[in-house]
C-alpha cells in the first residue's frame, strides 16, 4: 500500500514540477497547487497506512494499539490543507490583478520590477 | 460513565498538572500580544488616523516582554512552556534559548523602528488596508518562529509570516508591487512547500516533531538513519527563504517594490529568520550526533556544500550591488552578500563560528533595515527619484542624514569601529582555522566589494552637489520627528554595538555554546533526567 502511494506522491510531484517550469502563472500556479496536494499525500503515508482501525482508546486500555491509524498526520494534513488553500486563493487573485495590471501572463514579459533597459552605474565622479 | 473511567487514569506522564509559572507566560507572550494588537488594530482600520497611537507603544511593550524574556533566559537558561498542558513530546512546546531570544528582542527593536518610521511613510489609504494589522501578525510570525521548539510549528510560523508579507508587500497595487509581489510569492510558496516536504520525512524517520525529542533520538541512533538527505531538503529550503545564491533571485526582483518602511523590516527580518531555522534545524540534525561521533571533523559534504554556496552568495550579492543604479536595489544584494557571510558561520560550524553568524545576524537586522529607512528618506528629499544618478547633494540638504548613512555604510560592509566589523572579524578567524583558504578570502573581498559600492552612492548621491542649472537647489530640508527618531535610535545602537560590543559578544558566544551543545535546551524539555 505505502509502495503503491509512493508512485502516485511520486507522480504529482512530476506533474507539478512540469507545471512549474512553464513561464505562464497560471500553468505555475496550477502547478502549486498539485505540489501542494502532493505534500499532503506524502506526510500521509510517512505516517503508517492503516484502515478499519479507528484509533481509539478502549474502557480497559490505556494507551493506542499498535495496529490503529495514525491520527497526527490528520491533523498536520488539515493544517496544511488549510494554509495551502489559503495561499492558492491570494495567489489566484493575484495573479489575475497582475495580469490585469501587466497585460500578460507571461513571467518573461512581466519587467516592470526589474527593467530590461536597465541603465549601469556611472563610472565617474 | 467517562467521569469514571477518567479518574482511574494517570495523567502525570502526559500532562503537566501544575499551574504554569508566572514567568514563563513570557515564553508565549510575545506571539500572544502581537496577535492580539494585531486584531484591535484591525478592528479600528477605518480610524486610520488613530492606529500609530495603538501600534507605537503596543510594539513598545512588545519590546519590554521580549527583554524581560531574554534577560529571564540569560539568567535561568532554556526554558519550555507547553501548550494545552501535554507535556512533550505530545503536545507543541516554546522552547526559548538565548538565540531564540536575543533575535526576538533585536526584531522587537527594529519593529519598534519601522512602526514609527511608518507613521509618515504610510499615507491614509496604506492603513485603511491593513498596514499595522498586517505589519503585527508578522511580528506574530517572526517571534514564533524564534520562539517554538516544534518543527511542524516552525513551519506554521514562516506561514503566518508569509501571508502577513505577501500583504504588506502589494499595499498600494501598484505595477511594480504586483511584479515583484508575483515573484515573491510564488518562490516562496515553493520554499516553505519544500520544508513542509522535508519536515514529512524527518516524521517519517523520527515519529516525532519536537526538536530536541529529534536531537535525542539521533544521540541514540546507531548512524544508520538517512540523515544528509532530509537535512539537505532542509538546508535548500532554507537558503531559498534566506534568500542564498542559487535561489535568491526573488529578493533583488521585489524588496524595491513596496513602501519602504516595508522593504526596511522585510531586510531585517524575513532572511534572518531562514538563517535562524538552518542553525536550528543544523543543530538538532547533527550537533549530538557529530560530539558523539567525531568531535575533530567539522566539515563533512553537506557542510562543505553549504561553504560553497556562502561564497558564492557573498561575492554575487557584492557584485549584483556593485551593477545597480537603484540604490533600493543595490540594499537588496547587499542583504543577500550578508546572508553569505552569515551561511559560512554555519558551514564551519564550531563554536566561534556560530557565534560569528549569530553576531552578523543581529548587526545585519539593525544595520540593514536603517540603511532602508535612511535611503527612503534621502529619495524623499530627492522629489521621490531611487536613482543614485538622481539624488543628488544631500550633504548640502541635510549633513545629520549623509553622516549618519555613511556610518551605515561603513557599518555594513564591515569597517571599524561599527557593529559589521566584530562578527566579521570574528568569521575571518574562525574560517582561518576551520575552512579552506578561500572562505577568509571571499569573506574579505565581499567586504572590499561592498565598500566600492557604498562608496560609490555616497560621493555620487550624497557629497556631489546637484548641477548648476538645474531644478534642484541644494536649498536646506529639514527632518521629520519620526523619520529621524528610528534612524537616529538604530544608528546609535549600531554604533554602540561597535564601541562596546563586549554584551554582544557574549550573547553570541552562549547562544552558539547552546546550539553546540544543546543539552540545557533538551534538559529544559525532558528534565534532567533524560539526559545522562
Amino acid at each position: 500500500m505505502e509502495a503503491w502511494m509512493a508512485v502516485v506522491v511520486g507522480a504529482l510531484f512530476s506533474v507539478s514540477i512540469y507545471l512549474m517550469l512553464s513561464k505562464h502563472i497560471i500553468r505555475i500556479l496550477i502547478g502549486a497547487a498539485i505540489l501542494g496536494n502532493a505534500v499532503n499525500l506524502l506526510i500521509f503515508t510517512n505516517g503508517r497506512l492503516t484502515r478499519e482501525v479507528p484509533p481509539i482508546i478502549g474502557a480497559d486500555e490505556s494507551i493506542l494499539s499498535a495496529q490503529a491509524a495514525n491520527p497526527l498526520p490528520q491533523a498536520l494534513v488539515l493544517t496544511a490543507i488549510v494554509i495551502a488553500f489559503s495561499f492558492f486563493a491570494f495567489l489566484l487573485v493575484l495573479g489575475y490583478r497582475a495580469y490585469q495590471e501587466l497585460g500578460s501572463d507571461n513571467t518573461d514579459e512581466m519587467r516592470v520590477a526589474e527593467p530590461v533597459d536597465d541603465q549601469t552605474p556611472p563610472l565617474g565622479y | 460513565m467517562a467521569g469514571s473511567s477518567e479518574a482511574q487514569i494517570d495523567l502525570t506522564p502526559a500532562m503537566n498538572l501544575e499551574p504554569v509559572a508566572l514567568l514563563d507566560w513570557l515564553i508565549v507572550a510575545p506571539v500572544a500580544w502581537c496577535i492580539l494588537v494585531g486584531t484591535i488594530l484591525l478592528m479600528v482600520r477605518k480610524n486610520t488616523a488613530r492606529h500609530h497611537f495603538i501600534a507605537i507603544p503596543a510594539m513598545g511593550v512588545q519590546v519590554l516582554i521580549t527583554g524581560a524574556l531574554l534577560a529571564q533566559i540569560v539568567i535561568n537558561g532554556p526554558t519550555t512552556m507547553v501548550m494545552g498542558r501535554w507535556l512533550p513530546p505530545f503536545g507543541i512546546a516554546f522552547t526559548v534559548d538565548i538565540l531564540g531570544a536575543v533575535l526576538a528582542f533585536v526584531a522587537a527593536v527594529v519593529a519598534l523602528a519601522c512602526t514609527i518610521y511608518g507613521v509618515r511613510d504610510v499615507n491614509s489609504s496604506g492603513r485603511r488596508y491593513g498596514f499595522y494589522s498586517f505589519f503585527f501578525l508578522l511580528m506574530a510570525g517572526v517571534s514564533g518562529a524564534f520562539l517554538t521548539g516544534d518543527i511542524f510549528n516552525l513551519y506554521v510560523w514562516f506561514e503566518v509570516l508569509l501571508i502577513a508579507s505577501f500583504g504588506l508587500l502589494i499595499l498600494g497595487s501598484e505595477k511594480g508591487q504586483l511584479d515583484g509581489a508575483t515573484k515573491y510569492a510564488f518562490l516562496n510558496l515553493v520554499a516553505t512547500t519544500l520544508f513542509l516536504i522535508a519536515t514529512a520525512y524527518l516524521y517519517g524517520i523520527f515519529g516525532t516533531l519536537n526538536m530536541a525529542d529529534i536531537a535525542l533520538k539521533i544521540a541514540q541512533s546507531d548512524g544508520t538513519l538517512p540523515l544528509n538527505t532530509v537535512a539537505g531538503l532542509f538546508v535548500l529550503a532554507f537558503i531559498m527563504k534566506a534568500a542564498a545564491f542559487p535561489v535568491n533571485f526573488w529578493l533583488p526582483a521585489s524588496y524595491h517594490t513596496p513602501r519602504v518602511v516595508v522593504s526596511a523590516l522585510f531586510a531585517g527580518l524575513l532572511t534572518k529568520v531562514g538563517v535562524y531555522a538552518i542553525l536550528r534545524v543544523y543543530t538538532m540534525l547533527f550537533s549530538l550526533q557529530r560530539e558523539a561521533l567525531e568531535p575533530t571533523v567539522n566539515i563533512d559534504a553537506l557542510s562543505f556544500a553549504v561553504a560553497i554556496v556562502a561564497c558564492l552568495t557573498m561575492v554575487l550579492g557584492s557584485v549584483g550591488a556593485l551593477a545597480q543604479t537603484n540604490v533600493r536595489r543595490l540594499l537588496g544584494f547587499l542583504v543577500v552578500s550578508g546572508i553569505g557571510v552569515m551561511l559560512m558561520g554555519v558551514a564551519i560550524g564550531t563554536e566561534a563560528a556560530l557565534g560569528g553568524t549569530v553576531f552578523y545576524a543581529l548587526h545585519s537586522i539593525l544595520v540593514m533595515t536603517a540603511l532602508y529607512i535612511a535611503a527612503g528618506m534621502a529619495a524623499k528629499m530627492c522629489g521621490g527619484a531611487e536613482d543614485m544618478t538622481k539624488i543628488r547633494g544631500i550633504y548640502q540638504k541635510n549633513t545629520l542624514l549623509a553622516a549618519i548613512t555613511l556610518m551605515l555604510f561603513f557599518a555594513v560592509a564591515g569597517l571599524p569601529p561599527f557593529s559589521g566589523f566584530w562578527p566579521k572579524l570574528m568569521l575571518v578567524k574562525a574560517s582561518i582555522e576551520g575552512a579552506p583558504w578561500w572562505a577568509p578570502f571571499s569573506i574579505l573581498l565581499t567586504g572590499f566589494l561592498t565598500t566600492i559600492a557604498v562608496g560609490r552612492v555616497w560621493a555620487l548621491s550624497y557629497w556631489k552637489p546637484a548641477d548648476e542649472g538645474s531644478e534642484d537647489k541644494n536649498e536646506k530640508t529639514e527632518l521629520a520627528v519620526t523619520d529621524l527618531v528610528p534612524l537616529v535610535g538604530l544608528t546609535i545602537i549600531v554604533v554602540g554595538i561597535g564601541l562596546f560590543p563586549q554584551t554582544v559578544f557574549e550573547l553570541a558566544y552562549q547562544s552558539a555554546e547552546q546550539l553546540v551543545n544543546p543539552t540545557a535546551y533538551i534538559e529544559s524539555v525532558f528534565g534532567s533526567e533524560v539526559v545522562e
